[in-house]
């Protein structure tokens, strides 16, 4: 990937230096964290439950205002979010959804070019209730795009999908994230997923980067031997062996 | 029985011969597909029983009058004691005290819904005053606003604004917060808010509310053309009990039931639309 030299010659998209949170007294969920992102490139984030993944991703997306903690974060002015949820407004038809909150007197075009873009071209008129799960998913994906965030937060975005949908929305997302450049954090329990579409992947634990490694693979195949050599790297630094897994 | 034959590319799955279309279907627990025109079928059912009942002599026209003599009445008051005129302003208090009391409701709901102070001042005072029956204000009320118009109207505006503040608060704190937080994500201001998310939100705790204030601001009204009114439905019945005429008495209180009804109705269809979005029971 070309983000290499960008990284390192213009201002990080994303920069936080000491970050704590905590929800009691007892301990921090993150212990001074540094993260840098640079501008287009996608990181996926990953650790065993209760590190610290979710409460990053919501720090970032500032959403954590009830949250204990101090440090500095810096983020680009467009932010966007994708929740584990399609969260899609039910009283609002599939166009609305995708534009709301949008400006300009273009925003129903681009709305539907975003639709489109996502294989949702000619849906625009149905209710949320009648989309399947993925379709619901590929709409949430189409609002954040529509924005052109220069961050994309996403949350276990594909957690709730079947395997075969989850497999065409990385293809998706990867596409999608080629074409418009956001620099991406996705937080995912799922190893696999995080080689097949990050440029980096970062382990959280006992919330700081425990590992931070760079993938470099030729092909993105799970039936690739780099693939399966990464992939049983980050298990062994999860802490799980081969086959447990 | 179905099969399914796999021929090269072609994928046939149907019945194996018409008219041998063997499934398991699970017995309906939801109440199923609508019934045309049933909206109808309940009142037309109770006339038929009314007036089976008059013809055979069963209901004694001194405890209600035929169907056939309330018709003769309604024409008689049509023609001599300007019924139209009555209704028209016995509509015209209900419709502008409910108007009032709608707005007054919701607007109060949506502000003390969303704001923690707006809560502290407006939601105690409301579930008082509800406690309290608005009817038995009205004594208060004539010492107030008088016996005219003004007290009235107030009364029913009153009267139908707590239903709609107390459906349209509870819609409203029931909407998911994760909208809310989905709004905040976007960046959009508390004006825009409140218009796509929490109107539309509390759309249907609102509608409820209104099929109750409907009904409530018509009770109002029944009981407020009994003071001092020169016009409208209720003074007509004051004057029909003063001359013992019951048949006059039923064409009122039939008028009222269609006022009732029609409104009622209207605000259903009305939900239904408006809540196309909603996947329920109600099909």
């Amino acid at each position: 990937m070309a983000t290499d030299t960008r990284g390192l010659t213009t201002r990080p998209a994303v920069r936080v230096r000491d970050l704590h949170r905590s929800f009691n007294r007892n301990g921090g969920v993150l212990n001074g964290l540094d993260l840098d992102i640079a501008p287009g490139e996608f990181v996926a984030l990953i650790g065993r439950s209760g590190t610290g993944k979710s409460t990053l991703l919501r720090a970032l997306a500032g959403l954590d205002r009830d949250v204990d903690g101090h440090g500095r974060i810096e983020v680009p002015a467009s932010v966007s979010v994708v929740f584990q949820d399609s969260r899609l407004l039910p009283w609002k038809r599939l166009l609305d959804n995708v534009v709301f909150g949008l400006r300009g007197a273009d925003a129903a075009d681009r709305g539907r070019q975003a639709l489109a873009e996502v294989g949702l071209a000619g849906r625009e008129r149905a209710w949320p209730f009648e989309l399947s799960g993925g379709e619901q998913q590929r709409a949430s994906l189409a609002r954040s795009l529509v924005r052109e965030p220069q961050l994309l937060l996403a949350d276990e975005p594909f957690g709730a999908l079947d395997a075969l949908t989850r497999i065409r929305m990385h293809t998706l997302l990867r596409r999608l994230c080629e074409a418009h450049q956001p620099a991406v954090l996705l937080v995912t329990h799922d190893v696999d997923e995080a080689i097949v579409l990050a440029d980096r992947v970062i382990l959280l634990d006992a919330g700081v980067v425990h590992t931070d490694v760079r993938v470099e693979l030729t092909r993105r195949s799970r039936s690739d031997a780099e693939f399966a050599a990464l992939r049983t790297f980050l298990l062994d630094r999860l802490g799980l062996d081969e086959e447990n897994h | 029985m179905t099969a399914t034959v796999h021929a090269d590319e072609v994928t046939v799955t149907g019945p194996e011969r018409p008219g041998d279309d063997v499934r398991v279907v699970r017995r309906r627990l939801g109440p199923g597909n609508r019934i045309r025109f049933s909206f109808w079928i309940g009142p037309a059912l109770a006339l038929a029983v009314w007036s089976a009942g008059s013809a055979a002599g069963l209901i004694k026209p001194a405890i209600l009058s035929a169907p056939w003599d309330v018709a003769v009445a309604f024409q008689d008051q049509w023609v001599n004691h300007d019924l139209l005129g009555n209704i028209l302003s016995s509509l015209r208090r209900s419709v502008v005290g409910l108007t009032l009391g709608v707005t007054t409701g919701a607007v109060l709901a949506v502000v003390s819904g969303l704001s923690r102070g707006g809560e502290s001042l407006i939601d105690g005072p409301i579930q008082i005053k509800r406690s309290i029956p608005t009817l038995a204000l009205i004594p208060l009320f004539i010492a107030w606003f008088g016996i005219g118009e003004q007290m009235k109207i107030i009364t029913i505006a009153l009267i139908s604004l707590v239903p709609i503040y107390i459906h349209t608060h509870n819609g409203l704190r029931g909407i998911d917060g994760k909208y809310a937080e989905l709004a905040e994500t976007i960046g959009i201001g508390r004006g825009e808010f409140v218009r796509h998310v929490v109107l539309p939100g509390a759309l249907p705790g609102f509608l409820l509310g209104m099929r109750f204030a409907v009904t409530s601001s018509l009770l109002g009204l029944v009981v407020v053309e009994q003071y001092n009114a020169t016009h409208g439905i209720g003074h007509m019945i004051t004057l029909a009990e003063q001359y013992g005429q019951t048949d006059v008495i039923v064409v009122g209180l039939v008028i009222y039931g269609v006022f009732g009804y029609c409104a009622d109705s209207a605000v259903r269809l009305t939900g239904r639309k408006v809540l196309a979005w909603r996947r329920t029971l109600e099909g």
